[in-house]
């Protein structure tokens, strides 16, 4: 089993906690990939700055530049993955990001260094199916998953092409929207996860605009992961290089609830 | 003259079936946005086999936009030009006059095509990005004519620097985002645009000013653009009976240029030459990404970008903001590296000196995109001889720019 598949068969539905690396600092973002580890975050996602982060809502654009004027490169984010995976041999890490960092240097260099810094799976914003073969083939073939994204948008003619080839997780990305804006109806999260849910055996994760422990809870009762990313990232800019406390505090309230929630495994 | 279409070996069949133009272009989009695009590409596959399509478009281009342009021999510049060469040097110059279309630049003859399509496809909101306002202004023109509702975005500094069209904007109707991420300008906007649009794909149409974007935008802005080569090559031949030995247009996207060109590719005897922004000079800034940048992934497609070793994208700069972007369409991107079409930069400075040589020779105050085109036209012309033929596109009239030019020339007004 890999770290990720392990993640996601803990008995309870997973945590995927999304922070942006080289945030608060260029330096700084290994004690709060901590604090979502001691918080009880199941899967850490960690952000690839850039200076163009069209998918994104405020929160995390602003996290982009931040790190970005810390002076973020490539290489400094290989080398939190690469620590992050040394500290915690377990904890599933996935990168995520946009096509043109991860590209730059061809997507075999970028694959190869991934799998050399213990990244379990890539989520690419801007590489649809359509475009899988500038990415995907090279990251699984290094034994890295290219996680799919569906949308409220993937009806059932476009799911097969979404699914094909699809490995790690789903991550149905529950607003047709940007990140941190606003939250999807639960009876619409519920009607998309039991569609995808029938469609493919991969775990699901419900993302975009989950804030409140409620909230997670709720989506913890149909999905098998629930994806919180910018109220954590709202928290690393509001406390800077003081977030781990608050951080660890605010994941131990969500997993509290989504343990609490905790479904009957399907 | 054989006809291009039927060619074995055209270079006119791109992109191919996945919107890829060699190893440029593609749908470089979030998943939210794929099934919008793929039912863009359906409905524009039936909107070119549909007459009634073509017609209504053709007929606005006549009507309402006021094509075709007149195709005008510029007889006092290529007097000057030929003053300053070499005896029996200096080559005609003509100019396609695209300026003279309502609005004021090349920009509509897109808008009217894209709003069909739009509406076509039942939308009813339409968004857009602009940088010098001229894609904002001919975007805002077609919603009121059509009555849909338009929001446009521009970057906060373009807001500030392009007081005119932003107003001109506001009396045609449109509501003006001044976006205030990233660096505040046109790629900003163009990013606000796509967060706009994922948010809404339900009920509202991107048009795109530029021959890029996700596919099938590149291909379907050059085919509404491709209106003045088209006019340009039949107007050659029944003024002149002969065709130009180059032709040379302004490139920021790249939506002129590739309107002008793409049907002369294959006309083996004609050469063309596209012209970036080099700003204040390539080894500083500026806007040339073709001389300048990488291959990479931004906006839906990929394409030469400038961008540093980590693919972070850099901020572009041009006194044209029309040309101020750090990407170029992928058409153009792929026409250069197979060698069918040479591009060249001017810099500011050439492009200032062009302007107000077209206004000294010509009376005609050329927008500052096609000043970089006079610049280049003015170079190559000196290098050909008298019996040579060049065809510059003049996409945009200056109106707009009097206020940067006169501030660049250290003119109070």
């Amino acid at each position: 089993m890999t770290r990720l598949s392990q993640a996601f068969a803990k008995g309870h539905p997973a945590l995927v906690a999304f922070v942006t690396a080289g945030d608060p600092g260029r330096f700084a973002t290994g004690p709060i990939l901590d604090a979502l580890v001691e918080g009880g975050a199941d899967v850490i996602e960690l952000g690839m700055p850039f200076t163009d982060p069209m998918a994104d809502g405020p929160a995390i654009q602003a996290a982009n530049l931040r790190s970005l004027a810390a002076g973020t490169t490539t290489a400094d984010i290989l080398a939190i993955a690469m620590a992050f995976r040394e500290r915690h041999p377990t904890v599933p890490l996935v990168l995520m990001g946009y096509a043109n960092p991860m590209t730059r240097r061809g997507a075999d260099w970028f694959a190869e260094r991934a799998k050399e810094a213990g990244v379990d799976g890539v989520i690419c914003v801007d590489i649809p199916p359509e475009e899988d073969d500038s990415l995907g083939p090279a990251l699984r073939g290094n034994g890295v998953d290219l996680i799919r994204l569906a949308t409220p948008t993937t009806d059932a003619a476009r799911l097969p092409t979404v699914l094909e080839g699809a490995s790690g997780f789903l991550y149905y990305v529950s607003v047709a929207g940007i990140t941190g804006k606003q939250q999807a109806v639960q009876a619409s999260i519920e009607e998309a996860v039991a569609r995808l849910k029938a469609a493919t055996k991969l775990p699901v994760a419900v993302g975009f605009g989950v804030r409140t422990p409620d909230q997670a809870a709720a989506i913890a009762q149909v999905a098998d992961g629930v994806v919180v990313g910018s109220a954590i990232v709202e928290l690393v800019g509001q406390h800077g290089k003081d977030a781990a406390e608050p951080v660890r505090a605010y994941i131990a309230s969500l997993a509290g609830a989504i343990r609490a929630a905790r479904k009957e495994v399907a | 003259m054989s006809d291009p279409d039927l060619l074995s070996n055209s270079y006119r069949t791109q992109p191919d079936d996945r919107g890829h133009f060699g190893q440029f272009g593609g749908r470089f989009v979030a998943e939210t946005l794929m099934p919008l695009i793929l039912d863009l590409e359906r409905e524009y596959r039936a909107a070119q086999v549909d007459p009634a399509f073509a017609q209504e478009f053709d007929d606005l281009l006549e009507h309402y936009v006021g094509r075709p342009s007149p195709l005008y021999f510029a007889e006092r510049l290529t007097a000057a030009i030929r003053a300053g060469s070499e005896p029996g040097k200096g080559a005609q110059v003509w100019f396609k006059r695209d300026e003279l279309n309502h609005t004021g630049a090349h920009k509509i003859n897109n808008c009217i095509g894209q709003i069909l399509l739009a509406r076509r496809m039942g939308k009813t909101r339409i968004i857009a990005e602009t940088g010098a306002g001229q894609h904002g202004v001919a975007t805002a023109t077609v919603c009121a004519r059509f009555g849909l509702p338009c929001v446009i975005y521009m970057g906060a500094k373009d807001v500030e620097r392009q007081q005119p069209n932003v107003f001109r904007m506001k009396l045609l109707g449109a509501e003006v985002i001044p976006v205030t991420s990233g660096a505040n300008t046109l790629k900003d906007a163009m990013n606000e645009a796509l967060r706009d649009w994922v948010a809404n794909v339900h009920d509202t149409f991107y048009i795109i000013g530029t021959a890029a974007g996700p596919h099938p935008y590149p291909e379907l802005v050059r085919d509404f653009q491709s209106v003045i080569g088209k006019e340009a090559r039949a107007q050659m031949l029944s003024r002149i009976n002969r065709l130009p030995d180059l032709l040379v247009a302004a490139i920021g996207g790249g939506s002129n240029a590739i309107g002008l060109f793409h049907p002369f590719l294959d006309d083996p005897d004609v050469r063309m030459l596209g012209v970036e922004a080099a700003g204040e000079g390539l080894e500083r800034k500026h806007a040339a990404s073709l001389a300048g940048g990488f291959p990479g992934i931004l906006h839906g497609n990929r394409t030469y970008l400038l961008q540093d070793d980590d693919g972070q994208i850099a901020e572009a700069h041009s006194i044209s903001a029309g040309l101020d972007y750090p990407g170029i369409g992928p058409e153009h991107a792929w026409l250069k590296d197979i060698g069918r079409v040479d591009y060249t930069s001017a810099t500011d400075e050439e492009a200032l000196d062009a302007f107000q040589l077209l206004c000294r020779t010509e009376g005609i105050i050329p927008a500052l995109e096609p000043s970089h085109a006079i610049a280049a036209v003015t170079k190559k012309a000196r290098e050909m001889d008298e019996n040579k033929i060049i065809l510059a596109n003049l996409c945009g009239r200056g109106d707009k720019d009097i206020f940067t030019v006169a501030e660049a020339l250290g003119v109070k007004i």
